[in-house]
């Protein structure tokens, strides 16, 4: 008898012990986060979408190499003698064109290896993260900052460059050679 | 009274019972279920430190809206080896059963399906029908969880309907009336007069039945919870054990007509228990249109007085739920025939020993 009043007795003030907690729960502030319209600050060292500031990239390749996913696909023109193709923000002077630079971003598996090669910092790490796309060709950007026209008139320049070159040579081959002992070492 | 109005109106008894029995689905539970889904969910959720939907309007308000004309537009689902007749009727039994209850539920004193002067045992032998209806369910639907959650459904309501049972008599042998409208009326004035209060009149038996009608009240309570199959009775539904029970096969607009019952049947049981013990749709506090003098508000009253006390029972059925796991088997069979059963028993002898002195 004892033991079933004491029953009667635990259910009941348990459940009241629990009610009141639930009850109390229902005034605290809630811990959602409405994500599109509050976003969390994202942790320091967070790895997102890439960025190449086409300003300062001198075409050297070296981001594109170090790629494990072969995510970056870079083309480059040499620029004709005459040409001035400015200076990067570090001082160093460019000389290619980039006709081409594209990243796939459905290949990317940010893993920022790309980032630490680039002598300009010119490639780096946004905070963009929600760039999500129906089509995965939407996902290729294109950063190369010259119109398609343009880097056909670069990629024909450097050919008819070329070109001119090589016939020079020819020219120059025809002509006959003056005699010239190279291997010997010179007689002092 | 409103069916007599109807009749004068219309000129057509017929007529005027299809608007009566129609009345209380448009203009009380469908609006009532929309918003008791919303409140579950935004109280569950808040009692969880979430925020429960937000995307739908303020606060997520047409949630519930949207989520009904989703469930209109999805395919009806009926399995090969289902009992196809069984299958297509045990929802319609079941929502039939648990509207049927509210023909004898007094809304306002004008506003009352039918006044049977059995309205109690009517409430009771009406609510029998869901058994039938969630076994039907289980049955046809041809699986063996559906089977198992209807068949621990029917044995939970059978034992759980005595102990109802028993403190609907305690009161009715207080109050002499199986009519929920009598009973309401002898509940009027002031909050004193209420059966969880020992019941109308000022006298020393008065004071001497609190406590037992308090208990009687806890024991209809937490019975009437079992009987609408809600946490910590909802191991017919037992989504951790049984998928969801009876209504797993369920799709569409059958599955919503489960969900529909199931959000009357917990206002029907409310409302019982708010009509037996605490004064039906009386205001405990008098009436402010016999304050201005203006009679015809006082009906309105009422029905805001009786939506709201059904609505915080609701509140606390939802409260409970969200505060308590489920019981095992054993322990839901235990609490019915070991606690409420003896308890409510004796509890009636008393509430009739002190009544005849």
């Amino acid at each position: 008898m004892k033991e079933y009043l004491g029953n009667i007795y635990t259910a009941l003030y348990t459940i009241f012990v629990g009610m009141k907690i639930t009850f109390k729960h229902m005034f605290v502030p809630s811990v959602t986060i409405q994500y599109p319209e509050v976003k969390l600050q994202l942790p320091e060292r967070e790895r997102n979408r890439l960025y190449v500031n086409m300003d300062d990239c001198i075409g050297c390749d070296q981001c594109s190499r170090a790629c494990p996913v072969s995510c970056i696909d870079i083309e480059t023109t040499k620029s004709l003698p005459g040409e001035d193709l400015g200076k990067t923000s570090n001082g160093k002077k460019k000389a290619l064109w980039v006709t081409n630079f594209t990243i796939d971003f459905a290949k990317c598996c940010y893993c920022q290896l790309c980032v630490f090669p680039c002598p300009t910092e010119c490639i780096y790490m946004t905070d963009v993260f929600e760039f999500s796309e129906w089509e995965r060709d939407r996902l290729v950007y294109d950063f190369a900052t010259l119109t398609p026209e343009e880097r056909q008139e670069k990629r024909d320049n450097l050919a008819k460059f070329n070109a001119e070159k090589e016939a020079e040579k020819l020219k120059a081959a025809a002509a006959p050679k003056p005699d010239v002992k190279k291997d010997e070492p010179e007689v002092k | 009274m409103m069916y007599d109005f109807l009749v004068d109106l219309t000129g057509s008894p017929i007529l005027s019972g299809i608007v009566m029995s129609l009345l209380p689905l448009f203009t009380f539970i469908l609006p009532f279920a929309l918003f008791a889904v919303y409140l579950e969910r935004k109280v569950s959720a808040h009692m969880q430190d979430r925020l429960g939907p937000m995307r739908t309007g303020w606060h997520g308000w047409k949630q519930t809206i949207a989520d009904i004309l989703k469930l209109i537009q999805k395919e009806d689902i009926v399995a090969k080896d289902n009992d196809k007749l069984l299958f297509n009727l045990a929802p319609i039994i079941v929502f039939a059963g648990s509207y049927a209850a509210f023909a004898a539920i007094p809304f306002a004193s004008i506003f009352i399906g039918t006044e049977i002067d059995l309205g109690m045992f009517y409430i009771v032998a009406v609510t029998g029908l869901v058994v039938a209806g969630i076994l039907m369910a289980g049955w046809a639907s041809n699986n063996k969880y559906s089977l198992l959650g209807s068949m621990r459904s029917v044995a939970q309501i059978v034992s759980y309907e005595i102990p109802t049972m028993l403190v609907m008599l305690s009161v009715v042998m207080l109050s002499g009336t199986m009519s929920l409208h009598t009973l309401s009326e002898m509940q009027t004035g002031n909050i004193l007069n209420w059966y969880i209060l020992g019941g109308p009149g000022l006298s020393l038996s008065k004071f001497i039945l609190i406590p037992f009608m308090f208990i009687g009240f806890l024991i209809i309570y937490i019975s009437t919870l079992a009987e609408v199959n809600r946490t910590p009775f909802d191991i017919p539904e037992a989504e951790s054990e049984l998928v969801s029970g009876y209504h797993t096969e369920y799709s569409g607009m059958k599955f919503a007509m489960f969900f529909l019952s199931e959000y009357a049947n917990m206002f029907a049981v409310s409302a019982i228990v708010v009509a037996l013990f605490l004064g039906g749709y009386q205001s405990p506090i008098g009436y402010f249109g016999n304050l201005i003098g203006a009679e015809w508000l006082v009906p309105f009253e009422q029905f805001g007085w009786f939506t709201v006390k059904g609505v915080f029972f609701v509140f606390v059925q939802m409260w409970l739920r969200w505060t308590l796991p489920r019981l095992r088997v054993d322990q839901l069979m235990t609490v019915s025939w070991k606690y409420l059963i003896p308890i409510a028993f004796v509890n009636l002898l008393i509430i009739g020993l002190i009544s005849i002195l």
